[in-house]
């Protein structure tokens, strides 16, 4: 059951979490998230046979309200916490492999 | 009497401010020279928010001169976790990836403050997006323990914990996932509640596992405790979790005594506790017991698999909270050829190494082929948790328990092991696995001369009950194991 995790698991997970990692913390973190996840091990040995899964402590319901406009945060207000904006948008580099 | 911060309770505070004995600007300025006093020393703030503060305590004098209701917590300062937005002040969460980023708005609990005469002085330090349990997770430097400062005030609210005991302000506010108020408030010897999920609104909270997440006050009294949650506390609209209850009035059930209360000892926990902090949970047992609760031990023997539920599932939720930081709506980018290299890059720069630890471990729980096996049978264990408090509920009022499994800790003590650091939580996550709430109390001085907290817990919406027993408790602690300490004018 034990799980150890390689530096190659860990630059993948990496990858996943959209982290860029070096090859020394890619080590340092396999063995620091596999001492961790050993140590969680207990969980995965309890009897939870019938014992239904809880997302949330107390009890929660869709909350609506009626679908009409009101005020929000100022669209210049929140550009100004951006580390790019223009015309009125947030800036971000290419996102396909097209030329500029 | 001397004006000023320096030493009073909150409650003493507003009621000098609201009769016109004292003004709130002149309770401010003292706080702020006693920020600026020792603060080089310990830390304990990122930022002030001095200008909006200084208008804030303006308007209070204004309403006290013109006759008007300046609020129950009239100039009281108040120091604020910087993991609660604020408009037009820096909110950084100790991380760099937020280095820079103004906050459009405040969170519910700062307008609330605000609304109520208290006076919002700075924000405190904190571990990285509240991960941690000393506050050395911070990329603004560790804060120091008022007590003594080679060691740690625990975390990850413990620039609140630490500005409150040193007697900078009487009053914070914290967030507590898995006990990041109430750790801390034990080690630094100063009050911490965190309420029943949904009492309190988490809107303008940073989020860091939303499921457990709650805000809470850390106090110099279980009174002040009180009445700064009846100030924070009631239905939010702008939180879809927020409960639709009006704030548990506890400052009223404070007098009652525990006559007829029903207490339960966490007898699982105090052999996993160091003798000084099990001891403490006896003696306030003790405290109970004179004052006409009945009380008995109760085996809760699940409570000790929280622990490695909390660490799958509150990663996992910090995983999916913290996409949200990809260099394009706030603060730092580092800059790349495409979007995900742009991405990867800001975030490898942006977080420390708890936090890239947190959201591997959770994005790592949450993949194919381990999704059932870690996170679906951590949210079966977290069932588990809350049938075993039913149990204890179903013969019980409230439960007493340690906070902490020791007092606090020498800075870098923990820091080379993260497991290590997490059994810090192991008698504080239980409660928020299961929504209920929880708080600290000092109680007397351990190891070392550090103080020690006792933990009282309740069932949901069981804060009536807790802050009666808190009460009872506070009144048979010892004296010294509470703040201010070393403050340089105490009134």
């Amino acid at each position: 059951m034990r799980e150890q995790l390689s530096s190659e698991s860990v630059a993948h997970i990496a990858r996943l979490a959209r982290l860029q990692i070096s090859p020394e913390e890619s080590e340092r973190f396999a063995v620091q998230l596999s001492a961790i996840l050993e140590h969680v091990e207990a969980v995965r040995g309890l009897d939870t046979s019938g014992v239904p899964p809880t997302s949330h402590a107390l009890d929660l319901r869709n909350v609506l309200r009626e679908d009409t406009p009101r005020p929000c945060l100022d669209r210049a207000d929140v550009l100004a916490g951006a580390p790019q904006a223009e015309d009125g948008r947030f800036r971000v580099p290419r996102i396909l492999g097209e030329e500029p | 009497m001397t004006e000023g911060a320096g030493g009073a309770d909150a409650t003493a505070i507003a009621a000098r401010v609201r009769s016109g004995e004292q003004s709130a600007s002149g309770v401010l300025e003292r706080a702020l020279a006693e920020i600026a006093e020792r603060d080089d020393d310990l830390h304990c703030f990122n930022s002030l928010m001095a200008d909006r503060a200084r208008a804030v305590a303006a308007e209070v004098d204004r309403k006290v001169a013109a006759g008007e209701d300046p609020g129950a917590l009239a100039g009281v300062p108040v120091a604020l976790k910087d993991n609660l937005c604020t408009r037009d002040a820096p909110t950084t969460c100790s991380s760099r990836i937020l280095e820079g980023w103004i906050p459009p708005y405040d969170a519910t609990v700062v307008r609330r403050l605000v609304a109520s005469g208290a006076v919002p002085v700075g924000k405190t330090n904190l571990d990285e997006f509240a991960m941690g349990s000393s506050t050395e997770n911070s990329a603004t430097g560790p804060t120091r323990n008022p007590w003594d400062p080679t060691r740690v005030p625990g975390g990850s609210s413990g620039g609140s914990a630490a500005a409150v005991a040193a007697g900078m302000v009487p009053a914070a506010l914290g967030s507590d996932t898995g006990g990041s108020i109430r750790q801390p408030a034990a080690l630094c010897g100063v009050v911490g509640v965190k309420p029943t999920y949904g009492v309190v609104s988490r809107y303008g909270l940073v989020a860091f596992a939303s499921s457990l997440d709650q805000i809470g006050p850390l106090t110099l009294t279980v009174a002040d405790a009180a009445a700064v949650l009846e100030a924070i506390a009631g239905h939010d609209e702008m939180d879809s979790t927020s409960l639709e209850l009006p704030a548990p009035r506890c400052s009223e059930v404070l007098g009652e005594g525990a006559d007829g209360l029903r207490v339960g000892v966490v007898s699982d926990f105090l052999a996993d506790a160091s003798a000084d902090c099990s001891a403490a949970v006896r003696a306030a047992a003790d405290v109970l017991a004179s004052a006409g609760a009945k009380v008995d031990d109760v085996a809760l023997p699940e409570l000790l698999h929280g622990l490695s539920a909390y660490y799958l599932i509150a990663p996992a939720e910090a995983s999916s909270n913290l996409a949200r930081y990809d260099g394009v709506r706030y603060g730092l980018r580092v800059d790349g050829p495409d979007v995900e290299t742009m991405n990867a890059r800001t975030r490898a720069a942006g977080f420390g190494a708890e936090v890239k630890r947190r959201i591997m471990l959770g994005t790592y729980v949450l993949s194919a082929g381990y999704y059932d096996a870690y996170y679906a049978q951590a949210q079966r264990v977290r069932t588990i948790v809350a049938r075993a408090f039913a149990r204890a509920y179903s013969q019980f009022d409230v439960l007493l328990a340690p906070t902490s499994p020791s007092v606090a800790f020498a800075l870098g003590a923990k820091t080379a092991d993260p497991l290590e650091m997490y059994l810090a939580d192991l008698f504080t996550i239980p409660s928020n696995l299961a929504g209920h709430p929880a708080m600290s109390v000092p109680f007397s001085l351990g190891e070392s001369g550090l103080p020690v907290g006792v933990q009282v817990l309740a069932p949901a919406l069981g804060e009536r009950e807790m802050f009666r027993a808190a009460a009872v408790v506070e009144a048979g602690a010892s004296r010294a194991a509470r703040g201010p300490v070393g403050a340089r004018s105490v009134s």
